[in-house]
């Protein structure tokens, strides 16, 4: 395993240049002042109740995702480039399912075979020739990136259907603004806290009819959601109501909401319910989440679901293979934020080497998220290869592969004092009628147990505060 | 052939239900082996229905029962004169690339007994139509067709398959998932067969709502199988609709209690009296 590239430490032990301050105050406060601010901060996420739950966890009790108080600084220029990728990754998911959709440039092309997208779970039948407002589908994008040296972050998965974890990005600052404010003053560090006002902009940008006050709503599976928490957070944060799906009613192809005033109309749905919830009319009839007739209301164009319905057939692993040649395919551009190289398992000759590689190599299922059903080569032994070895020859196109990166390394609070942990960065993209909007910064999971490349909060990963400079 | 169709769909609510969102797929579209020459849609409520395309082409209608009630009866009623081409089919509406129709389904799933099945009458040649052909004789040889409603059960490809017997939505869908299985491209259609009316003006039984396949092949196109029946389409089928399997065809979608469908297809030389139709009730 290589040389993990240390975001605030180089390899010559000098400190880089936007760490330096940090590591001054972190050489001079005492271990006391941090141990005491670290319960003061589980204290505080505690009681505002900020908890998820692991599904499928016997007596699975909501759990604290671990919090970490040392913020991750990414400098201006860093974040100017990263910004920039994300928009054109952005856009060209967009453009591609659009296209999927409605004329299929790109499989006539031969640029994504038919059949990763005809044979995908996630495509959904139902939508094809279905204009939606704005041509948009993607509103809400969490793209998570990591980082192998200082000059290159890789895309490492786009998540086009409902990305979460941006209440943790919110609280994460808020608390760091009451536990350090002595750090903030010392750092010009960009706000996320415009996020709320950029999101419900976003959502009102998407309405499908001018004219009127666009109503927004955010729409929750309930509380047993493992989400739940963020779906309430974020209808606070942006003054919208938080809805289930008895809480409205379609009549005549438009969707109302029951308010104790009579019915109200509703133009936009943040939804945070899957595609096959939705409407029991047209996908699962069983639903009991969903809203009767909500489909046949967004065909007749009077209602805007964020995201739009069937976006995961741009984000499973293996499409995400094909991203480099879509966007080049759509925009005529080169990628500006590169993919990390691949293996499809479903073409043979891919298999082949991954079957002979399986110990250096990281695999995942297709569909796979959360970090589960996936073999760490490096990190498991000869049975768990093997174990794995039988999935992969019983099934290979539901896996992909690529190399073990060393994905860099931020300065951690442990046990013994500060320590090197690996880290990701999902940011989060909003994409409106009118234009991209991307808070500075997003969710930086941290992976807590030494060595561990695994940073996914049902795996035992942490969070960080992100901090952009401003200057 | 000139065939009078009804078909009537009550769909029963908790009493009481207010504001029922409802889509109906119950208009059929011409195409060369029949045209419509009358169809009308009609509600017990006052409704205001609008008409919209589904994915696949279909004509659908959604509406809103305002209620209070506690049902809703919708008859869609016309009559449609067909012509046989040996089940080839031209002029249909067609809104994907028949590559989607690979795509297997909750109802078609290909377990290891559809695999097996489908693979034992795998041709060692390539010859797509002589596949499909000997597809349907081996299905009408292991699953015998069970009299009652279109999708009386057993429906998914896989039940169909291991019951030996099936209503006409299960036979289309083992063969559409079979046919998958094997790398053409198949679909489910909904519909209704009428019979002949005999030369001697008795009844001759009702025709009914019925559920069979179409299978794509190069240089053919689209092609009818009932593999209930062991034969192409004839000028006593008419097309309802397309989907990918009965879900996706279904005639109402609403929430609510069950749902009792009563169909009649008749030769419309047949006497005109109204006829004992087929019923069947879904929960």
């Amino acid at each position: 395993m290589p040389h993990a590239f240390d975001e605030m430490s180089s390899a010559d032990g000098s400190v880089r240049p936007a760490y330096e301050t940090l590591q001054r105050w972190l050489a001079s406060v005492p271990q006391d002042v941090l141990d005491h601010r670290r319960k003061e901060a589980e204290f505080i996420f505690r009681r505002i109740g900020i908890t998820f739950a692991v599904y499928g966890e016997q007596n699975s009790q909501e759990r604290l995702i671990p919090f970490d108080m040392v913020p991750r600084i990414i400098t201006k220029d860093e974040w100017a480039t990263l910004s920039k990728g994300l928009e054109q990754r952005v856009k060209a998911l967009n453009m591609y399912i659009r296209d999927v959709y409605t004329k299929r440039e790109v499989l006539k092309a031969g640029v994504v075979p038919e059949n990763l997208v005809y044979q995908n779970p996630a495509f959904r039948p139902e939508m094809n020739g279905q204009r939606v407002p704005h041509d948009l589908y993607v509103h809400i994008a969490g793209i998570d990136i990591v980082r192998t040296d200082p000059d290159t972050f890789y895309v490492l998965e786009d998540n086009a259907r409902t990305p979460s974890g941006v209440s943790y990005m919110l609280e994460n600052r808020e608390i760091m603004l009451r536990l350090f404010p002595e750090l903030f003053s010392m750092h010009k560090v960009a706000p996320v806290d415009k996020y709320g006002d950029d999101l419900l902009a976003t959502l009102r940008s998407l309405a499908p009819h001018g004219g009127h006050e666009p109503n927004v709503a955010i729409l929750t599976p309930g509380i047993y959601n493992s989400a739940y928490y963020e779906h309430s957070f974020l209808a606070d944060k942006l003054g919208v109501d938080l809805v289930e799906g008895r809480d409205l009613f379609v009549k005549d192809d438009v969707v109302y909401m029951r308010t104790t005033e009579g019915p109200k109309r509703v133009d936009v749905i943040y939804r945070r319910l899957d595609d096959d919830f939705l409407d029991p009319l047209m996908f699962r009839r069983d639903s009991q989440l969903g809203v009767p007739g909500l489909m046949s209301a967004y065909r007749a164009g009077n209602v805007t679901l964020t995201n739009a319905v069937g976006t995961g057939v741009a984000d499973d692993k293996a499409v995400y293979s094909y991203m480099p040649d879509i966007i080049r395919f759509y925009l005529g551009e080169e990628p500006l934020l590169p993919n990390v190289p691949t293996w499809r398992c479903r073409e043979p000759d891919h298999l082949k080497y991954v079957l002979e590689h399986l110990p250096e190599l990281v695999v995942k299922e297709v569909h796979g998220s959360g970090g589960y059903g996936m073999l760490v080569g490096p990190a498991s032994d000869k049975a768990q290869i093997e174990k794995f070895r039988a999935k992969l020859v019983a099934d290979p196109a539901n896996f992909i592969a690529q190399p073990t990166l060393a994905l860099s390394t931020c300065p951690t609070m442990v046990e013994k004092g500060v320590a090197p942990r690996h880290v990701d960065l999902r940011p989060f993209i909003l994409s409106g009628s009118d234009k991209v909007r991307i808070v500075p910064g997003g969710l930086t999971r941290v992976a807590m147990k030494e060595g561990s490349l695994v940073v996914n909060s049902s795996q035992g990963g942490g969070t960080k505060d992100t901090w952009v400079l401003d200057a | 052939m000139r065939i009078r169709i009804r078909h009537e769909i009550t769909q029963r609510f908790e009493p009481g239900s207010r504001n029922m969102a409802v889509t109906v797929r119950l208009t059929p579209r011409s195409h060369e082996g029949q045209f419509i020459l009358r169809w009308a849609l009609d509600l017990n409520s006052d409704c205001r229905l609008a008409a919209q395309e589904d994915a696949f082409g279909n004509l659908c209608h959604t509406f809103s029962v305002d209620g209070p009630t506690d049902h809703l009866s919708v008859v869609a009623e016309g009559e449609v004169e067909t012509q046989d081409t040996t089940g080839i089919m031209h002029g249909t509406v067609e809104r994907f690339p028949p590559s989607l129709f690979l795509r297997q389904t909750d109802l078609t799933e290909a377990t290891p007994a559809v695999v097996a099945f489908a693979e034992s009458v795998k041709l060692t040649e390539d010859d797509p139509l002589g596949q499909l052909h000997a597809l349907m004789v081996a299905l009408h040889d292991k699953v015998e067709e069970q009299d009652g409603p279109a999708l009386g059960g057993p429906l998914t490809a896989n039940a169909a398959l291991q019951a030996g017997k099936a209503c006409s939505g299960g036979i289309a869908h083992l063969f559409t998932a079979a046919a998958r299985h094997l790398g053409l491209p198949a679909r489910h259609i909904s519909g209704y067969l009428a019979p002949d009316a005999p030369e001697d003006g008795e009844n001759a039984g009702v025709g009914t709502a019925r559920h069979w396949a179409e299978a794509y092949a190069p240089k053919f196109g689209w092609i009818s199988f009932d593999a209930g029946r062991n034969l192409c389409g004839t000028e006593h089928y008419v097309r309802l609709a397309v989907a990918l399997d009965a879900m996706g065809v279904a005639p109402l979608r609403s929430t609510g209690l069950e749902v009792e469908e009563a169909v009649s297809a008749l030769d419309s030389r047949a006497p005109q009296k109204v006829a004992q139709a087929q019923s069947q009730v879904q929960s």
